[in-house]
Parts: C-alpha cells; structure tokens; sequence
C-alpha cells in the first residue's frame, strides 16, 4: 500500500497550534492580493476616496508647515518685539482718513516714546524719500532714510564698517551718511567708501559707515540699496517739501524689550501717544500702531483656516473611502461566503477568517495610501508652482499618511472581517 | 486526545443519545433524536434518508461543524461537545477530509492550491505542503493536471480536485456528502470507484446519499427517518 492516506499525520497534533502567524499571514497576504487583483478597477474604486483623503491630507499639510516655517523665519528676520507707528487711522478701523492728511507724528513723539525706557529698547522716527547719489562721475539711485541713530537697533542690524552717527551729529542735522552693500558696489565697486563724499541734491554728504548686509526683504526689496542719514538732515536738506510740520518724524519704528509681552507695551504707547495728542475718550485713534508679529499672526490664521478646512475635507474623504472599504468589502464577504464555508470546513478558525479579511483591508488601505501619497506630493508641487506657497513636504507627513490609511482601512474593515469570521461554516457551505 | 493509528477495529465515531434541536422562531425542530451509532475506522458508511430525515443534521455533527445539543459524540477519541471553535477547526482540518456535490474548488486558482487550501491552516514546511499536494493529485489521477483552473476541468476531473483536497492532510475519514450528485453516471462510478479504491487502502468513509445505487458501493448503510436511525445494515463484502 503505497499512497498518502494510510501514514499517520506527519503535522502531529499538537496541544494548541502555535499559530503559525507568519505562514498564515503571508498566505492571507497571497490570497488578498489576489483577491484585489482580481477585482482591480472594483479595488481601485474602493480606494478612491482613500487616496483622495491622503492627497488632500499631504497637500493641506504640507501647505501649512510650509507657511508656518516661512512665518518663523519671517518672524526671525524681522523679530516680534518690533512695533511700528504711523500716522493715519488703524489698518481694520472704521473710518479711514489718507496718511497724508493726518496729523504726523513729530521728534516730540520719538523723545516722548524714547522716555519709556523701561519697555523701549530702541525708538526711531523714519522719513524716506527717493535721491540720486553722485560719486565720482557716477550715479545711483535709491532711497534714502532719515532716521534717528537707534534705528539700526530697531533694524537688528550692525554697521560693519566705519562708525554709525552720533547723537549730536542726529540732533544737528549732520549732513553723515551710513550706506548699504549695494550702493557701496555700484558707487565704489565694493572699495571701502567710508570717509568718501557724494552729493546729493547738490548737498555735500560724508559717509561715516556701511551697513551689514541684509538681502531681500520678503517683498522682494533690495535693503542693501540704501542710504541712512539723520532725521533732521533729510528734512532740511533732501526732502523739504515733505509735510508742512518742521519736526515732522515721519513713522516710528520701536524696538521693545525682549522680555516683555508686546502687546502690553504697545497698549501703553497708544494710551501715552493719545494723550500726547489729545484725543478724547472713545474717539477713534488718528495713528496707527502696526505690530509685524500679529500681522503675521493674523495672515498665519487665515493660512490655518484653509489648512483645516483641506484637513476636513481630507477627513471627510477618509471616512468615505472608510465607508467605501467597508462596503465593498461586505459586498466581497457575501460574494464570498461559500469560500469562507470551505475554509472553516477545511480548518481555518475564525480568526484565521479574521485575518485573511484584515490583511485583505491593509492591503487595500497600503495600497490606496501609496497612491494617495504619490498624489499628494504631486499634487503640493502643483499647488506650490501655481499658488507660489511655500511648502514643507516632511516624511513623517508622508509616512504619518499611509499610516492613516492603513488605519482606516482596518477599522472600516474590521466589522465584515469580523461577521466573514462570524459565519456559520454549514450555512456558509449551502449559500447560494 | 488524539487516538493513534490503529486496528480497523477501533471506534472513530460513536455517538450515544445524540439528539440536535433547531429552534425556528417559536417552533424547536428535532432534527435528530437520541442516536446512538458507532462508526469503526475503516468503515465505508453510505446514510440515506428523504430530506428532512436528520441524515445532514448527522453529518454536520460527525463533520465537526455543528455541536450536538443533548449527548456524546466522540470523534477519533474527542468529545465533540466539549470542545472549543478552535479545538473544533483544528479537528476538522487534522482528522477530517470534506467532499462536497458542488465539489467546492476556489475559481481563478490552479488544482494544486486548490489541494493546498487545508494545509494552509496547517503548520508545514511549503516544500512538503507542495510535494503533499502533488502526491495527492497523483493518487486521484490528476497528475498532469495540477495547474489548471477548475473552469479548465470537467465536473469528474473537478471532483477528484476536491477528493484530492481532502485527502492532503491524511485525515482517518472522509465525510462525502452526495459526492456524485452532479456527475453522469459513468463519471459518478468513476468517483465510487476511487473512494472504494481510498477506503481499501484505509481511509473511513461516510457518504451521503440519495442514490441506492451509489449507496451500493458502501458495505454499511444507515437510514434516517424523522431524526432517528430506521435501519442500519451491513452488506455482505460489496464492491467490484
């Protein structure tokens, strides 16, 4: 007697299977795939929304950390303890009066600001007004500034040559000048200028230092094509005809103490420049204080607005394609119930039903996430070349994602992998 | 717990007042009523009955697929009753071998996975599932056949897949339940003849049937009425 039948069972029985999880699950593994590919544009439907949720989560997460790493770096350059003052109504307020028409802010208001020295580090007026240099034959044009000699404070910014001017040289009206890298290059071909005269408006200006460079400012301007004087010497000698108020300071720009809260020391500047201008209780402020870390703030809340409402759409499209894998796989359950029969009849125990449903799920959600992944990182750079948002693709986004969905798929998938396993083997065996 | 092989004699099945109720919304349906029967290793045991005689109720029970609701049922020395789903899936998959009228075989998938289904519920080296699954397709005829789809076979060749299955894991019985119903009657005898051919070489049979000419190949016949045993009757030696 030769054949199969008459030995005895070589997989000896033994007291409890010690389930043979890895060979079980890399079966579970074939049969899911096949299972999948066998119904490939069904499965593909099935994981539609899936990849739609995880595009949509990697776009809007990515958007968001994109913005939320240019604010700290906005936020870096530019520091959150900067207020700026400028005459005119609020930005958001009601009424709104033209800056020109409103009352300027006067070298009173700076002293006056500049008295507050316990929260004000640094306070400067500011005036500005398009020049031509002349330097040896050659011309730039640019801007200069007529600021007070703690601007460069405000401004974080270092002279690296030279000297910055004085306080006397400030109140005097001193025709001094500290100049930018751009002008050095273009006036001086990069030659250290410091001592050298240049003309502007026919007025004789020595320059005394050169400013550190700074770059591009977020809107693009070149803060190296610059020239700074005192205050008083751009109002007497290069832009008389600016307002009508001799002591005219143009914006103030505050530096507060690093460790103070800004907002409680902006508060008292506003409450010091209203009484300093006499406004009556309740009446609208005529000056503006514009605080560059709540703009950002306020711009970055508009960005997480849109950011939360792309993670609630994605949300939504995950449920659903939650939803969609749950349906479908019921659908398959049923398709499947004869098979099930089979294999509980032939010795898969419930869990093993279980699993090989469950596996099915992952692999669906892995699958749909994949895809889902390729399409949101495809789809950020769409956004980001179209929209010019910054962007910040992180690969615990992308691995965070498909993690989501392999977790989605699980738990929608769960219930008909559970009632596959709940099945009666006989009734299972006669479904037609 | 698990009896070794042993001398045709041993008890595999022995039931003692095994009795299976359903209840169906209010009604609770006797569908078998204190039996007690013992099946010997080595038997080739055909259960006849009309429908609604118990005989499915039977096999299921002896199948390992349904508990009993009052008495024994002792399958290969285990105690049906007491055991667990697990206990009951592993039984089945060790001890047990299925042969279904609808031959069952999984479409889109080659006659020897097919053949592999139980031993993927089975601990095993893969080279010795493959070279189990390959001995069986051999023992059942199919040799040349082990990579073709179920829709590539004809219904015969089909079936001798699903004996080939249920003959992979060496189990002590083989429950065929109207393992000819779908076949014409040269291809139904072809199949009697294997399972005789099975039975010879030691492997217990049950069969369920409505056929008395199949019910011939067997050399025990028990009839089911109303949920109770009417005859049980062993032929003298049968068999071509």
């Amino acid at each position: 007697m030769s054949s199969v039948i008459d030995q005895k069972p070589a997989n000896a029985p033994t007291e409890d299977r010690p389930a043979a999880v890895g060979v079980q699950l890399s079966a579970s593994l074939v049969i899911a795939l096949k299972a999948i590919r066998t119904n490939s544009v069904r499965s593909f439907l099935t994981m539609l929304g899936i990849i739609i949720g995880i595009g949509a989560a990697i776009i809007s997460v990515s958007i968001s950390q994109g913005a939320g790493q240019q604010l700290q770096e906005q936020i870096q350059a530019f520091g959150t303890h900067v207020l700026q003052v400028r005459p005119g109504s609020s930005f958001f307020g009601g009424r709104r009066q033209g800056a020109g028409t409103a009352r300027p802010l006067t070298d009173r208001d700076v002293q006056a600001v500049a008295e507050l020295s316990d929260q004000v580090e640094a306070v400067s007026g500011r005036i500005q007004s398009n020049v031509t240099l002349l330097a040896g034959g050659r011309n730039w044009p640019t801007q200069v500034q007529g600021v007070g000699p703690d601007f460069a404070i405000t401004q974080s910014r270092e002279i690296i040559e030279g000297r910055n001017f004085s306080e006397g040289e400030a109140r005097g009206g001193a025709t001094v000048a500290l100049v930018g890298l751009t002008v050095v290059n273009e006036l001086f071909d990069g030659i250290d200028p410091v001592g050298a005269r240049i003309r502007i408006n026919r007025s004789p200006v020595t320059i005394i230092g050169v400013l550190e460079e700074k770059g591009a400012n977020n809107f693009g301007q070149d803060q190296d094509d610059v020239i700074w004087m005192p205050l008083a010497a751009v109002r007497s000698r290069i832009s008389r005809s600016s307002g009508s108020v001799p002591d005219n300071a143009g914006t103030i720009t505050i530096k507060v103490w690093d460790d103070l809260d800004v907002l409680d020391v902006q508060a008292e500047i506003e409450d010091l420049l209203r009484l300093r201008r006499n406004l009556r209780p309740g009446a609208d402020d005529d000056f503006a204080v514009f605080n560059f870390a709540e703009f950002i703030r306020a711009r970055n809340e508009t960005q997480a607005l849109l950011g939360f409402l792309l993670a609630a759409f994605s949300a939504t499209s995950l449920v659903v394609g939650g939803i969609g894998i749950m349906n479908i796989m019921l659908v398959s359950v049923t398709e499947r119930t004869r098979e099930i029969g089979l294999r509980r009849a032939v010795g898969a125990r419930r869990r093993d039903v279980l699993t090989q449903f469950l596996v099915e799920a992952t692999v669906l959600g892995l699958i749909g996430g994949i895809i889902g992944m390729l399409a949101g990182v495809g789809g950020t750079y769409l956004a980001a070349h179209l929209g010019e948002f910054p962007i910040l693709i992180s690969p615990w986004t992308l691995a965070g994602a498909v993690g989501i969905a392999v977790f989605i798929a699980v738990f929608f998938g769960y219930y008909p992998a559970r009632r596959a396993s709940r099945l009666d083997p006989i009734e299972a065996l006669r479904f037609e | 717990m698990n009896a070794p092989s042993a001398p045709a004699t041993e008890t595999l099945v022995e039931c003692v007042g095994l009795g299976k109720d359903y209840v169906m919304g209010d009604n609770v349906i006797h569908a078998l009523r204190a039996v007690d029967v013992s099946i010997q290793r080595g038997e080739f045991v055909a259960i006849m009955g009309p429908s609604g005689s118990g005989k499915s109720t039977f096999m299921n029970l002896v199948g390992a697929l349904d508990t009993p609701t009052v008495g024994i049922l002792r399958i290969a020395g285990q105690d049906i009753g007491q055991m667990s789903s697990d206990a009951l899936a592993r039984l089945r998959n060790e001890t047990l071998g299925f042969v279904f009228q609808q031959f069952m075989l999984l479409a889109k998938t080659d006659a020897i996975d097919n053949v592999k289904l139980p031993l993927m519920y089975t601990r095993m080296d893969p080279a010795e599932k493959d070279r189990r699954a390959r001995a069986a397709l051999e023992r059942v005829g199919l040799g040349q056949r082990m990579d073709h789809r179920p829709s590539q076979l004809s219904g015969g060749q089909q079936q001798r897949v699903a004996i080939a299955r249920a003959l992979v894991n060496r189990p002590q019985m083989i429950l065929a339940d109207e393992p000819t119903g779908a076949l014409d009657t040269v291809t139904a005898a072809e199949i009697m003849a294997l399972l005789e051919d099975l039975n010879r070489e030691g492997v217990t049979i049950v069969l369920v049937t409505h056929e008395e000419e199949i019910a011939e190949h067997a050399r025990r016949i028990i009839r089911f009425r109303d949920g109770r045993i009417i005859q049980d009757s062993i032929r003298e030696v049968g068999a071509a």
